[in-house]
Formats: C-alpha cells, structure tokens, sequence
C-alpha cells in the first residue's frame, strides 16, 4: 500500500521525459557534482589514452583531437542526485572515431579522469554513437567545473558516468568498479530503471 | 582513495514524522521514527519520497543531521518553489509521513578513529552533514581537533547557532568561526564578506597538518573554497567537497 504524505500536492503531474524520481532543472547552467577539488588541465599537456587489455596503447593530444570529426549532440541529462536538465547541446568527438583502429576483445571499460576519479562502463555502451569526448557545451569551450577541457559524455546512463577531466580509458576483459560504484551507486546507472544504488 | 561504508541493498521505508524544531525562518529540524533503520555515520544522507493522494511522486536527498547512530533527522531549508523542501518545512506535521531510504554515500564522511585534524567549512545549509560531525565527535568522546568555518548571510540565517555557541565553549579541541557573507552582527570585527585566503589561513589548519577537509555548499562557494585550499598547499585528496544548487 502507497504511504500518502497528507497535504501533499507537487507538480502534480510527471512528465514524461523524466526518468522515475528525477525533477527538471531549469536556466543556462545545471548542477556540479564532483567529490573534490576541480583539477585545472592545461590543453597544451593534455593528452587522452586508449589502453587495451594486451598493454596497447593509443594517444591523442589536444590538436588531434580538434583534428576529429565533431559532432554535435543534444542530449538529456539525468544527475544521480534527482535533477535532470533537458535537450542540452555539446561538442565533441564520438568514441567510435577513437575506437575504429583499436583491436580488442574486452567487454569493459575503465574511465580516468585527472584528479584520480574513475568509473566503469561495459565497452558496448560507448560504442554507436551512443557516447563523446566532449569540448564544448551551450556554445563555449567546456569550463573546469563541468570537467572542461574534455569529458566523457554518456547521456543514456547517470551523469556520474560521464567523466569529468577525462584522460583515459582502460579496456578490460573483467569488470572493475570505479570511484562511486566502489561506494554503494549502481555498477549500471540506467536513469530509465531507477539504478541509483547497489541492488536496485 | 578511501572506501567506507559497505552498504546492503537499500529499500523505501515507511517514515513518520515524530517531532519539529524551527532553527531559522526558512529551516526546520525533522525527526522521523523509520522502523528497522540501520543507522548511519556522519556526513551520509538519505533520498525522501513523497506521495499525493493522486499518486503523484516526487524525491530528493537530504543530510542526516544528528550524531552517527542516531535517529533521521533532517534539517531542510526551504528552496524557492522547491515542491519537497516546501512541503518539509511548511506543511508536514508530526504524525503524517512520508518513505525514506538510505543511508547513502560512502565518501563524504568522517570516522571518529580517523585521528587526523578536520577542517570543516559550510556554506549556509552546507552545514548540515558537517553538524552530524560534530555531534559524532562529541558522542565518540573525540578530542580530534576540529575547526568549523561557518559561511552565512547572516545571523539570522545560521543554523544551530546557540548549540554551535555551547560546543565552542564545551566540546574540547574544537574552534568555530564564522564569515558572515551580507550582514555581520554589531561586535563582529571582520567585514562581511566571502571567505578569503587569510580566513582560511587564520581559522583554518596550515597544510603541514595534513587536515582531511570537509567543504559543503552550494556549489560556487565549494568551487571557491576548495580552489583556496588547494592554492593554500592542501593535498587535492585531502580536500572531500559535497555541492548542491
């Protein structure tokens, strides 16, 4: 049986672009999370790796990634922390463009991030068109806060997915948990089934 | 970095609203009786559901307020035309209930057998999983030293003011400061203004003491005040920061 809170209204209504418990947020700007300081990445040492479960490394740096084809995504944000923020429009680079002459037999993904974050992601998810090295965001170069110069952008999973200050990513055959995953949040993070947390 | 709290699945549970206390004109105190609560430590939070007659939901997230192993006890402050935090702070009366699940969050929290020194630094309802801190110092009998730097608009906006006046005369081994941002009180001999460099300097750790630093706020103020303590030569890892808005 459903707990009534008494005197409850709301919105009064879901809509139905949300996700189960999410709320929209509104204005030019959307939420931080991050659970330290923002790192400050000079593009002029920046680099972003490509390592694959034998040791095989692939690099690019800020001129080759400008040097990729960009597109230009308009995604829906869903944050782990209940706020999502509709049709936003990025820059970057698909991860089928880094990944097209990178041999492979690895179902995973490990992201990192300068500054030591990491998360995972099954490799299949970054692959279709589904996810980008993003640069840019509403127009502007993408700023520190928001995981500027470069993050990882996976709209279809939360947004703690999508790393902030990427650097690189690790293919690997099993599994590993990543920074927030390791803590109790969910190993997936379909916004879509609710997967905010270990078990659900 | 550090791994803590190992946490089970976490389910919705029936909460009933036992008590109320007011704190400032836009921030009450709630406490809820949950059947079967595991117990938290300090600085987690929980997620809130709230259901209308017509089925309608909404959640949020919410700081445990209160000491580890202690009740749920939130203290919410009121965002404008926030449909929950309204509800919490305007209309919810002791007796009507609501689902809560948690504890949640395993990185943004403080183990009174950490011996190293803290440094706490809240910006307005920021303080709220830094007050569990404190509580959870205090009923561990810690004497780890704590210093508190309280950023808020004014007196009439801090929360918890007279148990902050009494832990900074009883609780030993720790300081509070506060950096009024709009209105100081009369006797107050720094300006109002944002917490600055020598703020942090003066009422802070030197980074020598390799403190592990709490930062809570709105987002802006914790982007601001970890920058500080970075700039200030404190470790990036030691620096532990929640934001919200």
């Amino acid at each position: 049986m459903d707990i009534i809170s008494r005197g409850f209204r709301g919105r009064g209504s879901a809509d139905p672009h949300l996700p189960p418990g999410q709320y929209l947020v509104h204005g030019d700007d959307f939420p931080v999370l991050s659970a330290g300081p923002t790192p400050r990445v000079d593009t002029a040492t920046w680099q972003f790796t490509i390592t694959t479960e034998t040791g095989e490394r692939h690099a690019w740096d800020w001129a080759q990634l400008q040097d990729l084809p960009s597109d230009n995504p308009r995604v829906d944000l869903h944050c782990v922390t209940k706020w999502s923020k509709l049709g936003t429009e990025w820059e970057g680079v698909s991860l089928d463009a880094f990944l097209e002459n990178v041999e492979t037999a690895a179902d995973y993904a490990l992201v990192h991030s300068y500054g030591g974050y990491t998360t995972n992601v099954p490799l299949e998810d970054l692959l279709d068109g589904q996810a980008w090295i993003a640069y840019g965001y509403d127009g502007e170069p993408l700023t520190p806060e928001h995981g500027g110069p470069a993050r990882l952008l996976v709209p279809h999973l939360y947004l703690w997915k999508s790393a902030k200050w990427v650097r690189g990513i690790t293919l690997l055959l099993e599994d590993e948990p990543g920074f927030w995953e390791s803590v109790g949040y969910h190993n997936y993070g379909d916004p879509w089934r609710e997967q905010r947390y270990w078990g659900d | 970095m550090a791994r803590a709290a190992v946490l089970g699945r976490l389910t919705w549970r029936p909460a009933e609203l036992v008590s109320v206390r007011a704190e400032t004109s836009a921030a009450r105190t709630l406490t809820f009786d949950v059947p079967d609560w595991p117990g938290h430590v300090a600085g987690q939070h929980v997620d809130v559901r709230l259901t209308a007659a017509d089925g309608y939901t909404a959640q949020r997230s919410y700081s445990l307020a209160s000491a580890a192993g202690g009740p749920v006890e939130l203290t919410v402050q009121r965002v404008d035309g926030g449909e929950v935090s309204g509800y919490l702070v305007d209309e919810m009366a002791p007796g009507d209930r609501c689902e809560v699940r948690g504890p949640v969050g395993g990185y943004f929290t403080w183990d009174p057998e950490d011996p190293s020194p803290v440094l706490l630094v809240a910006g307005g309802s920021g303080l709220v999983p830094l007050m569990s801190m404190l509580r959870t110092r205090a009923e561990a009998g810690s004497r780890v030293p704590f210093r508190l730097i309280y950023s808020v608009r004014s007196p009439a906006d801090a929360l918890y003011t007279s148990e902050l006046r009494r832990r900074a005369r009883e609780d030993r081994g720790l300081d509070v400061e506060y950096a009024y941002t709009r209105v100081a009180p009369t006797g107050v001999r720094r300006p109002a203004g944002r917490i600055d460099a020598a703020l942090l300097g003066a009422a802070g750790w030197p980074a020598d003491f390799a403190p592990t630093c709490y930062v809570c706020g709105p987002t802006g103020f914790v982007e601001s005040v970890a920058d500080l303590l970075v700039g200030a030569g404190h470790a990036a890892d030691r620096v532990r920061t929640e934001r919200f808005g």
